[in-house]
């Protein structure tokens, strides 16, 4: 296990490396650099530009600039915000909660409901439930999470006013049933597209499954059906479906995002959306880090767990 | 004398796959059907366009469907919103099939170089592939949107940029498998040059695969453009394109509530026919699943 | 081991036909099995032996099943799907060809016996366990406590096999179907697992079905065997009296196929012309464009004919 573990850490390790010198190429190929909002404003002169590009480094070769910003990056000195001159750190860290809340409540929703719906799905395989759960699914796939989420605001927040239309909390408020009305309309978005991903894969990979030698074993054995399909079925589904959460989490990260930005959800995402705004550099670079991080890690928490799962993966004990 | 017994004992109905495959296709034709119209209705838009999509009518803003001469309502500065959608149909369905064409050849490129040649120059782009895949393809095309100036090209050009990933690693790992087959090693021996392998042999097994990943592609571009429009970020008016159309729905949905319905349909309707049609290419393309 | 037709059968089949779509996979068969009788069933491949045991155990998905199959008072093909649930593993267990793919990968093998033992008989979680254990025992496997905790893929394929076999006789059923139980196995394996199985029948007394084209196994393990071709049933007979006296032109031919140790190293080993293949669909007898016997009369069905005491066979040409 430990070898695995480092092995794999090592490897995630290499691809942070890359993914950090794709995106402060990006950032560095950008027209105007990253300081192009000043280069456009006509009241900034070239002086201070020069002066602003010496205070945060920008006049030095770019191979020095990215390993200053890697280094920093890596010890946790992610910069300061080039508006209010806040550590990047923690504006980054502060938003960092509520997209965690918004994408685990989401995650978790759309697990459940997904593959109960896949494995019913499959289960009855061509039956009318099979078919309409297939439709809404691509459907759902289809909608633009934004509209949907418009959508939703204007029925059930300035329609029905059941709901609040955005943020994490009211002004004044802060129990926790004022949090979990700001939490529903957020999540059901974002969970839409998800359970749909979800139900969809868990069908195929059950049919792959309930076509194998083991589960007319179990048929056999004269165990109930809903047995054969849990205990059996739905176990030997773990694996592909444990890589799939992993591999699902840029949809997931980016899905947070669009969502953020449709409630006014005090996240990473809005964060990102007002980065751009004012092209603060140093943020949008700490939040593209931030998202890909997710991706690796979740990518690494997925290897992980599939070979705590299945016996026939071998570890070396090492 | 058998066949009459089983007529009279039936246990499991056998029409159960032919059904399914029947649903599954005519879901597809008529994602052919809906695709076909929205793309008259926007090609055609200059012609078929009840109005222009310039004309300001003051007197009648904020039209209600079916308002006088104005089926689908007008909008904020009174223009038609039927012959917006069309027009904006123009736009977004450009961007989602000019997208698509780059990420196949982007895509198409990557993969193929990389397991024709193999090597570094192989692990090189496939890693670049890993690396892509690590971020959030909509962090990264706001990211790259926001310093570029939006137009249709550069659109299209930065959505296929940011989702090319997928078809490289399909092309790489069928082109990896092709490699050892047979008739590849029988090019090579009767002296084919490799340019001439990769088009000849190669690109025609590999198009199944590509194309349904093309059309899913294609779902996914129009859905991101109009993301980015909506944000301002994408189109920018007063060109409209269907994502454009709903930045002001938020504010305009106390006094007219159904300008933030029309375009979003279209976005839906479009997406949903590529989607349903990349679903139903891979069922008919994939002798795998055809029974299912 | 001569018996005769059983008087009072324990398995009683009548007319099966199974069909997948427009394909007729079995056609009209009908046999017995008593109390502590091996029936082998033999024949090519693709020739319908697995589709019957399969259907006996109502385990097709798709297939169109018609005929009786009447166990204990009770006609298998006419019962719902929940009582015949409770028929499986209780009264009629099956075990299967690779052993290697027939377990849950993920599941420890303790638990899938347990599980089975579960399923029919009303044990405490540590009664069954013993009980796992004990049939462990008995199908020859050695420290069957940590046998009980290990994964599939930790164990040899004829260990698996026998983990299969202990499965399936958990809850003593009366009647198991063996389909190629020992095919996918290395030889010397092979007979250790016939071994176990005929224990198991002097032992409990239940009747087996033996799907086999394998003619040593069927010589050494059936008391009957019935020799089918291209889903119906050419020749049944005591295994003695098939062997001795081979009456189906079909059954020769598969008896002539057997090389034979005293045979000459150079002299090729016989096979039968032509193949199975589209044999489904001729009108009359199914075997008439390889046999070297056939004429006129083959045109037609032949029936299964009782030609001396408990030998039957279905041709237009056999004594």
């Amino acid at each position: 296990m430990a070898r695995f573990l480092g092995y794999r850490l090592i490897q995630s390790a290499f691809l942070l490396l890359g993914v950090s010198i794709v995106s402060f190429g990006l950032m560095h190929l950008a027209p105007g650099g990253p300081l192009s909002l000043y280069t456009l404003n006509p009241t900034v002169t070239a002086q201070d530009i020069e002066r602003v590009k010496a205070l945060f480094g920008l006049d030095r070769p770019v191979h020095v600039q990215y390993l200053k910003w890697a280094a920093g990056m890596a010890t946790g000195n992610w910069g300061y915000s080039f508006f209010g001159g806040r550590p990047v750190v923690d504006i980054v860290l502060d938003r960092l909660p509520a997209t965690l809340l918004l994408m685990g409540t989401a995650l978790a929703l759309a697990l459940v409901i997904g593959v109960a719906v896949g494995i019913l799905s499959a289960g009855r395989r061509n039956s009318v439930f099979d078919y309409a759960s297939a439709v809404a699914a691509m459907v759902a796939l289809s909608l633009p999470t934004f509209w949907f989420g418009l959508l939703s605001i204007f029925t059930f927040a300035q329609t029905l006013r059941w709901l609040p239309a955005g943020g994490m909390v009211s002004t004044g408020g802060g129990g926790f049933v004022d949090r979990l009305e700001h939490l529903i309309l957020p999540v059901v978005v974002l969970a839409l597209v998800l359970v749909a991903q979800w139900s969809r894969y868990t069908r195929s990979t059950m049919l792959e499954i309930l076509d194998q030698d083991f589960i007319r074993t179990a048929r056999a054995k004269g165990i109930r059906r809903s047995r054969v399909l849990l205990n059996h079925g739905l176990r030997a589904a773990l694996v592909p479906l444990v890589t799939l959460a992993g591999l699902q989490v840029p949809l997931l990260v980016g899905g947070a995002l669009v969502t953020e930005t449709v409630f006014g959800w005090p996240g990473m995402g809005m964060l990102f959306l007002s980065a751009l705004n004012t092209r603060d550099h140093p943020v949008l670079m700490a939040i593209l880090m931030v998202g890909a991080v997710m991706v690796v890690l979740g990518n690494l928490l997925a290897d992980v767990l599939v070979a705590l799962i299945d016996p026939r993966v071998k570890l070396g004990h090492g | 004398m058998a066949d009459a017994t089983l007529m009279a004992v039936t246990i499991a109905p056998p029409r159960a796959g032919l059904l399914k495959r029947l649903v599954r296709h005519r879901l597809s034709i008529l994602a052919l059907v809906v695709l076909a119209v929205l793309v008259v209705g926007s090609a055609g838009a200059p012609w078929l366009a009840p109005h222009d999509p310039e004309e300001l009518d003051l007197a009648s803003r904020y039209a209600p469907p079916f308002a006088a001469g104005h089926i689908l309502g007008t909008d904020d500065l009174g223009r038609d919103v039927l012959t917006r959608l069309m027009f904006a149909g123009q736009i977004s369905l450009a961007v989602g099939i000019a997208a698509m064409l780059v990420t196949v050849v982007v895509g198409f490129s990557v993969g193929a170089f990389a397991a024709y040649y193999g090597r570094w120059v192989g692990t090189v782009l496939m890693r670049l592939t890993d690396i892509m895949l690590c971020f959030p393809s909509v962090f990264l095309l706001l990211f790259v949107a926001a310093f570029v100036t939006p137009s249709l090209a550069s659109m299209a050009l930065m959505i296929g940029l940011t989702c090319w990933m997928e078809i490289a690693r399909i092309v790489y790992s069928q082109i990896l498998v092709l490699k050892s087959a047979d008739f590849i090693a029988a090019a090579q021996m009767v002296g084919a040059p490799s340019w001439r392998i990769i088009l000849r042999q190669i690109l025609p097994n590999t198009m199944a695969p590509v194309l349904v990943a093309a059309t899913l592609n294609t779902a996914n571009a129009i859905l991101l453009e109009s993301y980015l429009s909506f944000l301002g970020y994408g189109i920018q008016p007063p060109e409209a394109s269907w994502g454009n159309m709903l930045t002001n729905a938020q504010s305009d949905f106390q006094v007219d509530p159904w300008l933030a319905v029309f375009p979003g349909i279209a976005i839906t309707l479009a997406v949903t026919s590529f989607n349903f049609l990349g679903d139903g290419l891979r069922d008919a393309l994939d002798p795998r699943t055809a029974g299912r | 081991m001569n018996a005769p037709a059983p008087a009072l059968p324990l398995l009683e089949v009548e007319g099966l036909s199974v069909a997948f779509g427009r394909a007729l996979a079995v056609d009209g068969i009908s046999f017995a099995v008593a109390r502590g009788e091996t029936l082998g069933l033999v024949g090519e491949s693709g020739c319908g032996k697995s589709t019957t045991a399969l259907a006996l155990m109502r385990l097709l998905a798709g297939a169109r099943i018609a005929g009786a199959a009447r166990l204990g008072g009770d006609d298998l093909l006419a019962l719902d799907e929940g009582a015949m649930r409770e028929r499986r593993g209780a009264d009629i267990a099956m075990i299967f060809q690779d052993p290697g793919t027939a377990l849950h990968p993920m599941i420890r093998v303790g638990d899938q016996i347990v599980e089975a033992l579960h399923a029919h008989l009303p044990l405490s979680e540590r009664e069954a366990r013993e009980r796992a254990r004990a049939l462990l025992g008995k199908v020859g496997i050695a420290a069957p406590e940590e046998r009980l905790a290990a994964y599939p893929h930790e164990m040899s394929g004829g260990m698996c096999q026998r983990v299969m076999i202990a499965m399936a006789i958990a809850c003593s059923p009366r009647l198991l179907l063996a389909d190629e139980p020992t095919t996918a196995l290395d030889v010397t394996v092979q007979a250790q697992i016939l071994d176990v199985l005929r224990d198991l029948v002097t032992e409990t007394g239940m009747g087996v079905i033996l799907i086999t084209h394998d003619l040593g196994v069927v010589a050494g393990m059936t008391d009957r065997v019935a020799v089918m071709y291209a889903g119906r049933i050419v020749e049944l007979a005591p295994t003695v009296t098939l062997f001795a006296r081979p009456v189906h032109p079909y059954t020769s031919g598969l008896l002539d196929c057997i090389p034979r140790l005293d045979s000459g190293w150079d002299e090729p080993v016989p096979a039968i012309p032509g193949s199975v293949q589209g044999a489904m669909d001729l009108p009359g007898c199914r075997f008439a464009p390889r046999c070297p016997r056939a004429s006129a009369a083959c045109a037609e069905v032949p029936r299964l004919r009782e030609i001396e005491p408990g030998h039957l066979v279905a041709c237009w040409n056999a004594p």
